[in-house]
Order: C-alpha cells, then sequence, then structure tokens
C-alpha cells in the first residue's frame, strides 16, 4: 500500500524582501526581536512587532538604540531563545562593539543590515552595497563571521532560515545583507511546509550541570549551550577565556581558543559556501555579483547569450567566508571577469586577491544611489 | 470575457504626488496580477524622504516568466497623477506604450495621443477625494487585458480596511465605467509581441 501523502501546507503570498525576512526568521523559530527601526530596514521591525507578540513567548522590544538592541539579542540568546535584530548602516556602525562580543562568546544571533547609501546618514531610500567589508571586518580583533546575501524575495525567506541554522550550528553571529531595492520589492513568494525546512536548532548539554565546561573542544569546536537559568552555571564574558569561561592570558589557552574559533567555521566551509551557477557551464566571460546587482546581471547576461556572447553569470550567496574555490573555479575557466557592485570595489578586492594576476579583472562600481542598470553591464561584456 | 495573455516584461509605472495613493494602487494591482492571475510580479517603489506632497513613484514589471531585474527598463504603461510626473517620465515610455493621465492635474500632455480622465474629479463626485488612485484602478482595469475586475476586487477586499471598502468599491466602478464607456476599443490597441 502506497504510503498516505500528506497535504503540503505552501501559501503565496505578494510580500516585500523585508517581510519575507521575518516570514524566513519565523518559520526558523525566532521568537525574540530587539532593535531600533530605521529605514529601509524599518518594515522588518513593524512586521516583527505585529506578530512576534502572538506567538507562544514571542517577544518584540523597542530598544533605545541599536547598541541596546544587539545586547538584548545577546542576553535574549543566551537564555536560549532564537533571537535576531535588523538595521541599516548607521545603526550597523553602532552594533559593532557588540558582534565582537557574541562572536568570542559564541552567541548565535541574526543581524539583517540593509544597505543604504553611506557614510554616516547618507541617502535613507538609496540602496548601496558598501557595508561589505565592514560586515566582515567591522568589529575589532581576529574573528570568524558568516555574511550572507540574499538578491530576490524569495531568497530573502531562503537565506534568513539558512543564517538562524548556521548561527545555531556554529554558535556564531551571522550577518544577512541586503540592500534597499531587494527590502523594498514586493514579489510573490511561496512559503515553505514548516514540515519541509530545514530548521537546526542548537545543542543542549546532556551531561550532569558539574561536568558541563562551555567552551570545551570536541570535534566540531561547537560545544552544547545550555539557556541560562537551567541549572548549568558559567561565566559569559569578553575577555580571552578558558574552557570554564574565566578570564585568561595563558598564551596555551588563548591560542586554543582563538584557533578554535577559526576551525569551527573554517572546516565546514563546504557546508557554508553557497553560489549559484548560472550559465557557467561554457562561459568565456564570467560577471561575479551578489545581492540585487545579481539580478541585473542575470538580465545582462541573457542578453549577452542572445548576441552570441558566451556569458555566465556567478552569484555570490555567501561572502563570508569568502567563497574562494567557486570564484578560483571561475576564474580557471574564463579569461575575462566582470564584477559590477552598488561600492568602489570592495568585494572585486577579494576576487583580485584570489585571481593574483591570472585572469583579467574588470570592476564597474557605482555610488550615485542607483542600482546598476542590466545595459551597463551588457556594454561592459560586449567590451570584453 | 478576458483571457490570461503571455506576457513578457510588461513595465507600468504609477506616479503622481506622494500622499495620492500611489504605492496602495501599485499594491493593490500587483497582488491581483501575482496572487489571483498567476503572473510573476516585481514592484518596487521610490519616494523622496519628505513623503507628502513629494514625487512619488511605484514600478510593476509583470512577466509570465521569472523576472530578473526588478527595475523598469523602458515603459509600457505611464500612469501619470500629477503634470510635473507626467513631464518627468513621458520620456522612459516606449514608443509603441501608452500614456494614461488624470485630466484634473495633468492640463498639458506632452503628446496627443493619451488616455485621460479626471480621476480626482470624479474621486469628489464619489465622495471621497483620496479615493482618486481606486478611480484609476478601475479604469486600468479596463485598459489591461490581463487584468480580470474580479480579481481586482478580491485583492481590493483583502488590502484595504473594511471600514473604507464600500466607498472605494463606488470608486473602483466609477473608474471602470467610465473607462468601458469613453474608451470602449482601448484594450485592443496593444501589442503585445
Amino acid at each position: 500500500m502506497a504510503a498516505k501523502s500528506r497535504k503540503k501546507r505552501t501559501t503565496e503570498i505578494f510580500a516585500l524582501g523585508n517581510e519575507a525576512v521575518v516570514e524566513g526568521a519565523l518559520l526558523a523559530g525566532c521568537t525574540f526581536y530587539a532593535g531600533y527601526p530605521i529605514t529601509p530596514s524599518t518594515e522588518i521591525a513593524e512586521e516583527m512587532s505585529a506578530r512576534l507578540p502572538r506567538l507562544r513567548g514571542g517577544v518584540f522590544i523597542q530598544m533605545e538604540d541599536e547598541i541596546a538592541g544587539l545586547g538584548a539579542v545577546i542576553g535574549a540568546s543566551l537564555a536560549g531563545r532564537k533571537a535576531m535584530t535588523a538595521t541599516s548602516g548607521p545603526g550597523f556602525s553602532l552594533m559593532q562593539e557588540h558582534i565582537g562580543y557574541a562572536c568570542i562568546t559564541e552567541v548565535p544571533l541574526v543581524l539583517a543590515n540593509v544597505m543604504r547609501t553611506g557614510p554616516s546618514t547618507g541617502m535613507p531610500t538609496s540602496p548601496a552595497q558598501g557595508d561589505v567589508q565592514q560586515a566582515r571586518w567591522g568589529t575589532h580583533g581576529d574573528h570568524p563571521i558568516i555574511v550572507l546575501s540574499a538578491g530576490d524575495v524569495q531568497e530573502c525567506l531562503h537565506m534568513t532560515v539558512t543564517a538562524f541554522n548556521f548561527a545555531e550550528k556554529y554558535r556564531t553571529p551571522v550577518i544577512l545583507l541586503l540592500d534597499e531595492v531587494t527590502a523594498h520589492t514586493r514579489e510573490k513568494i511561496t512559503l515553505p511546509d514548516p514540515d519541509d525546512t530545514y530548521v537546526f536548532s542548537r545543542l543542549t548539554p546532556s551531561m550532569p550541570p558539574e561536568w558541563y565546561l562551555p567552551y570545551e573542544d570536541n570535534m566540531r569546536g561547537v560545544s552544547p549551550m545550555p539557556p541560562l537559568g537551567s541549572g548549568y552555571r558559567y561565566h559569559v564574558t569578553g575577555l580571552i577565556h578558558d574552557d570554564h569561561g574565566y578570564p585568561t592570558s595563558n598564551p596555551k589557552e588563548v591560542e586554543q581558543l582563538m584557533q578554535r574559533l577559526f576551525r569551527k567555521i573554517d572546516q565546514f566551509f563546504y557546508d557554508i559556501q553557497m553560489v549559484d551557477e548560472i550559465m557557467c557551464e561554457d562561459a568565456e566571460i564570467c560577471v561575479i555579483a551578489y545581492g540585487c546587482v545579481a539580478r541585473a546581471a542575470e538580465l545582462a547576461v541573457q542578453q549577452a547569450r542572445e548576441r552570441g556572447e558566451k556569458a555566465g553569470l556567478l552569484k555570490l550567496k555567501t561572502l563570508f567566508p569568502f567563497p574562494r574555490p567557486a570564484v578560483e573555479k571561475m576564474i580557471r575557466k574564463c579569461p575575462t571577469l566582470i564584477v559590477p557592485e552598488m561600492n568602489m570595489g570592495q568585494m572585486s578586492r577579494e576576487i583580485k586577491r584570489v585571481n593574483n594576476g591570472q585572469s583579467k579583472i574588470h570592476t564597474l562600481n557605482r555610488v550615485d544611489g542607483q542600482i546598476i542598470t542590466p545595459g551597463q553591464i551588457l556594454s561592459r561584456i560586449l567590451k570584453g | 470575457m478576458k483571457k490570461d495573455l503571455r506576457l513578457d516584461r510588461f513595465e507600468i509605472r504609477l506616479s503622481g504626488l506622494g500622499g495620492q495613493g500611489i504605492l496602495t494602487l501599485g499594491r493593490i494591482m500587483g497582488q491581483a496580477l501575482a496572487l489571483e492571475h498567476g503572473y510573476q510580479v516585481a514592484q518596487t517603489q521610490s519616494y523622496g524622504p519628505e513623503a507628502r506632497g513629494g514625487a512619488s513613484r511605484c514600478d510593476l514589471v509583470i512577466s509570465s516568466q521569472r523576472i530578473s531585474y526588478p527595475k523598469t527598463i523602458s515603459l509600457d504603461l505611464l500612469v501619470a497623477l500629477g503634470q510635473e510626473a507626467c513631464n518627468k517620465y513621458f520620456a522612459h515610455l516606449k514608443p509603441e506604450g501608452f500614456l494614461l493621465v488624470d485630466t484634473f492635474h495633468v492640463t498639458q500632455t506632452p503628446t496627443n495621443i493619451f488616455w485621460g480622465l479626471p480621476f480626482t474629479q470624479m474621486a469628489r463626485k464619489v465622495g471621497l477625494v483620496q479615493t482618486a488612485n481606486i478611480v484609476a484602478l478601475g479604469a486600468l482595469t479596463h485598459f489591461l487585458p490581463f487584468m480580470h475586475a474580479s480579481a481586482v476586487r478580491k485583492s481590493l477586499r483583502e488590502i484595504l480596511p473594511a471600514k473604507i471598502m464600500e466607498i472605494n468599491q463606488k470608486a473602483f466602478n466609477a473608474g471602470l465605467n467610465r473607462a468601458k464607456k469613453e474608451y470602449q476599443d482601448a484594450p485592443e490597441k496593444w501589442k503585445f509581441f
């Protein structure tokens, strides 16, 4: 007898990129949001404030500023919640200090940064991609971090779920970079069946509390994390700490901690690396793009193909750790690469670093608060 | 009965002043086309920090296939509810594209080939001047051969709050009927390929 088929519970909605982020977060089990609304990320806070209080145990707090917002998120995450916040450029600068704290204390959280034109207050309703290197290196000290990006509305939903999964799996802050175009585009999206969505939740310790070592090394480099107040007592500090969580300056223990922090991300690199190869099989000229620019590039590549140019698009979904193998593969294959970006070349410098002089890399930068058009990319492709 | 047409990047720009309800209009149209008709729709918007009184626009790209680039490239239809918007965006129109204006606000059209109805006056007659965008929606439902009135009515009910539903339905019907009467053959003028 055939297995009883279950009816799929998928629904279609017409939603903004920001609303899709909320849908993704709730799908992943987020029950806590704290933050300070800022254009163009306001709809995330707005939607969260409407949806979270209706959930069992759901909490939404509007804090006095972004610093406190991320602080509250770290606290909630330590207490066992899946927590997130969202902001834009100016708020992201304020949050940097706490991102470092979350890195060293290994607190899982998701931070959506909807990029707008900067620096400083810049242009609140204009898109840019100027926070790419800040997302990687914004907080001080050597630290590992995962930075993801999303280009269309459906992707916003999927990448938010993925961001939560990575945060929980590796006990690290995950930064989701969107831009104003993605955040304020309304499209039809399909909400997946919650039963079909892969959701990872952090492991909690199974040993008796007196045996628990909060920062003990193991194969994965990620130790189980109990919610505060559940009987497992441990010390949380921004100072370099030993296995018990107490400050240390013993070179051996410091080295061990730092190596482990990097190892836990590096050894799962192939799990984290996500790219889309579009028409890349026989490409001779490759466009490497991410976020909303990748959508313009996709149309440009299609138009170039219609004109007989063998063009391809490598769309980066994981920005950091930098998807080096995927980019290197395209560098070996294509003598010419084009990197369109809405900044002065923050990702192209990574690609040039990996390229090491093998292929020609052309940058295409636009910083006037307008999205790069397919026409611009097409004419660059045709120039070769 | 209208049937579902195959579309390849049909681009519409709705423009006017902030406060005229341009974004609401775009959202209702987008939802009707995306959820009721099953087209792929990308709706983007642009507004200055000043909100009311400033220039406001809302772009829709409608296609039967997946939409890669969400913004408009060259317009098939420009809806201008203000003179300034009409002057500013007319140049983005395709040679075979159409212009629909609110003749109350747009007194000078850059071309003699256009569709025009006094949306603001009609809204005033309905009883609420703020419903001018819904009157325009009614007219658009007639002008666009791929948009059914039943689909638009449904998304209208879903998006607008119940307490202003009645007057908006009246406005919608006013726009639809007036457009049907004055531009009977308009829907046949489109060349889709």
